[in-house]
């Protein structure tokens, strides 16, 4: 059974959308499935956490989050790459945490918080990592914060 | 004779402030001898480390921000300032990244040619780290004799492609400059020396009593720790964990060359400094394939040559050196997102490209393994003495710029 | 002064005396050359790098590029130093710590800016994080390049060195005790408030 098969078998009560991209598996989940959607990729055999990311969407008033996902002790699975996603609302960014899950998740989400603004509820230690706090509160990966480049015509 | 003004009021960071009975907090800020670019938080209980909290962020250049206002290939000299030691590792998987989007494939002669660079620099990387180990620990003749023998291999580089350091070599479609004549020679004497030289490396630093006195046995990771906190790269390899991007998802032309990937099972500071060396051993004999097997032909793709003038390709058949092509500067890559992989000196690094089909990016997202790797600070440090953090510091080879991008 | 009767000493006004004595031994006793030569052939900085140009520093003391031959010895206490070179981008919180050693370090003292990132930001001119290295620290020597190449440090130093020499720096500071009337420091607003 290829991966896609396996996937949905197993996640088939959370209603997922799963499709192949270039160079990963990409499985989307509603706000409220996460956890669970992680808790059943854990059982199967990933177990930790490449990136956590985020992209902004000013058009359509969402955020959306990305976990990459893979496996360094099972050798089948360590081949593919599984992209979990969902979307949240830009007006009120807050989304449960997985670092009870995946440990690796710590210092990745800490570095999201601090570029976009999401509060992840519930992880152990939510302080900046990279910026100080006067260049936090600005929130600098957001579309609305402008980078002025030189040009003529710009 | 001291005037007034040098004599400074009050200073943050040299305190060394009392928490409790026995607790102390003490900065060991980003001027520390050795010197790497970040700040350990440490509290310490008499000699004994209770608590250590890394700070990171003091060479952060806000890359990411940055790729979103440039063009496509004003990305790759960008992206390669995180690790200027292996450029070509660092930017590879971006530019493959781009090739999925554009749905093209390079020429066979510019895959050889990419895993050409991309192992001379792993050596003058995993060298580099040597010596810094070597000054941590206070053995200056670990300092001197890798970055002797760095300038080797740093030289076959500049042959190669005009410049020490930045070498901006792969580009969307194949290369940039194709072998000059007697290359191949000079490789040949450059492994001939290397090979000589790993032995005395050995005598000298890993026989040593006194190194093994302070690295056996310290900082030890092991086999489910290491891979519950995500660490990559030879400090994974050296905890048992067989996992390496050229044997899993192989890249370029890695499928058809035949070397070995060393693992070790004990996780401690010796093994991590023992597993460098025999690396080096199989770069070079990745170096010797790829000059035996090399095909002839383009060293880049002929969608692009098609567009070229005329003039571009008489200079090409004089000099055997492509200059930039104009239709890079208006590359239009279509909608979708691509993500890509490859394994540099210091573990697996991880690019994410999206784009909404106009000429720069709309997002990228880059990984760096020191920035995965900076979790060893946390989580294994307490427990051991304060002698013992250049042990451990130095074993992992932390690169702050590339951690903080 | 003058020796009592009981063995005590009458001494004048201690700094105006050490004053006068210095402009003797400097100006006419010409022993202001003498220190020059002692101070620009002794010239070591601290161990700060702040970003990647880092890689070539440590190549330029390395055995093929030797910078000790110019009497240059990096060196990890900051008291016992006496120039800082600032390489590469200077980013916020960096600032803070090239300013604090900029303090500690003792009078007479000089500072390089190296690579283009310190020029005027380099690759990473737009960037919201970063900081001119000369709104910090008044700097001596500019070097270009992206990264310069070992040799291109070496020379700056051999610059640094007969500027010492040439403009008779160490000297003109023991003398009057600044180095310079108007020197003007521009500190970040993030240093202030702590």
């Amino acid at each position: 059974m290829s991966i896609v098969e396996i996937l949905k078998e197993k996640l088939s009560s959370l209603n997922p959308e799963i499709s192949e991209g270039k160079g990963f598996v990409s499985v989307k989940v509603e706000k409220d499935g996460l956890k669970q959607t992680a808790r059943i990729l854990r059982e199967l055999g990933f177990d930790h956490v490449k990136t956590v990311t985020a992209i902004d969407y000013p058009k359509e008033n969402e955020f959306e989050i990305i976990y990459h996902a893979s496996s360094f002790l099972n050798e089948e699975l360590a081949k593919y790459i599984i992209e979990l996603r969902t979307r949240i609302p830009r007006d009120k960014p807050e989304i449960e945490t997985l670092t009870d899950i995946w440990s690796s998740a710590e210092f990745p989400e800490r570095e999201t918080f601090e570029f976009f603004g999401i509060t992840f509820k519930g992880h152990p230690d939510l302080r900046p990592i990279l910026l100080l706090p006067e260049v936090v509160d600005k929130k600098p990966l957001r579309k609305d914060f402008v980078v002025k480049e030189e040009g003529i015509f710009r | 004779m001291s005037t007034v003004e040098s004599i400074p009021k009050k200073l943050p960071g040299m305190d060394v402030n009392k928490l409790g009975k026995d607790l102390y907090e003490v900065f060991i800020g980003p001027q520390h001898p050795g010197s790497g670019h970040m700040r350990i938080i440490i509290r310490v209980d008499g000699d004994v480390i209770v608590e250590a909290d890394p700070d990171l962020g003091y060479v952060h250049r806000t890359m990411e921000k940055l790729a979103e206002g440039r063009e496509f290939i004003k990305v790759i000299p960008l992206m390669e300032r995180m690790a200027i030691l292996d450029a070509c590792n660092i930017t590879l998987p971006y530019v493959e990244a781009v090739e999925k989007l554009l749905d093209i494939e390079p020429p066979p002669r510019a895959k050889y040619l990419r895993v050409l660079l991309c192992e001379i620099n792993r050596i003058a990387s995993h060298l580099y780290g040597l010596g810094i180990f070597g000054v941590f620990l206070g053995h200056s003749t670990m300092y001197m004799w890798p970055f002797g023998d760095r300038e080797v291999f740093v030289e076959l580089a500049e042959k190669l492609t005009g410049a020490r350091l930045t070498h901006t070599y792969p580009v969307p479609g194949g290369v940039r400059r194709d072998l000059p004549q007697g290359f191949a020679e000079d490789a040949e004497k450059a492994i001939r020396y290397m090979e000589k030289r790993l032995e005395e490396y050995r005598k000298i630093f890993l026989d040593n009593p006194v190194i093994q006195k302070r690295l056996i046995d310290v900082g030890v990771i092991s086999k489910n720790l290491a891979a519950q906190l995500g660490i990559v790269g030879p400090n994974l390899r050296a905890s048992g964990i067989k996992y390496d991007v050229r044997i899993i998802e192989p890249y370029e032309v890695y499928d058809e060359l035949d070397f070995e990937v060393p693992v070790f099972e004990e996780g401690d500071a010796f093994a991590r400094a023992w597993i460098r060396i025999i690396e080096m051993q199989q770069s070079l004999r990745i170096i010797r394939q790829v000059l035996e097997k090399i095909p002839d032909g383009d060293p880049l793709h002929e969608k692009f040559w098609a567009k070229a003038p005329a003039l571009y390709k008489k200079v090409f058949e004089q000099t055997k050196r492509v200059k930039l092509i104009p239709l890079y500067a208006n590359l239009k890559v279509p909608e979708g997102r691509a993500f890509a992989r490859g394994e540099a000196g210091r573990g697996e690094i991880v690019y994410m490209v999206e784009s909404n089909g106009s000429t720069k990016p709309y997002r990228v997202r880059v990984v760096s393994p020191s920035f995965r790797n900076a979790i060893v600070f946390r989580y294994i440090v307490p427990g051991h003495r304060i002698a013992d953090l250049p042990a451990i510091y130095g074993s992992i080879d932390y690169f702050p710029p590339e951690a903080d991008r | 002064m003058a020796a009592g009767k009981e063995g005590k000493a009458y001494v004048g006004n201690l700094d105006i005396s050490a004053r006068k004595a210095n402009e003797i031994l400097m100006k006419k006793v010409k022993l202001g050359k003498l220190v020059d030569w002692g101070v620009a052939f002794s010239l070591w900085p601290v161990h700060l790098t702040t970003s990647c140009c880092g890689c070539e520093l440590a190549a330029t003391w390395g055995p093929r590029f030797d910078a000790e031959r110019y009497g240059a010895l990096t060196w990890v206490g900051s008291r016992q130093t006496n120039f800082i070179i600032v390489e590469g981008t200077v980013s916020r919180k960096m600032a803070k710590a090239v300013k604090i050693t900029w303090e500690q370090m003792p009078f007479p003292k000089f500072a390089i800016a190296m690579g283009a990132c310190a020029l005027d930001g380099g690759i990473f001119y737009n960037s919201y994080n970063i900081v001119r290295p000369w709104e910090i620290i008044p700097i001596d020597v500019y070097i270009p390049g992206c990264p310069p190449r070992p040799e291109a440090l070496a020379r700056a130093i051999v610059e640094l060195q007969k500027m010492v020499r040439s403009k008779s720096i160490a000297s003109e500071w023991i003398v009057k005790g600044v180095r310079e009337e108007n020197m003007k420091y521009i500190l970040p607003k993030e240093a202030e408030t702590q």
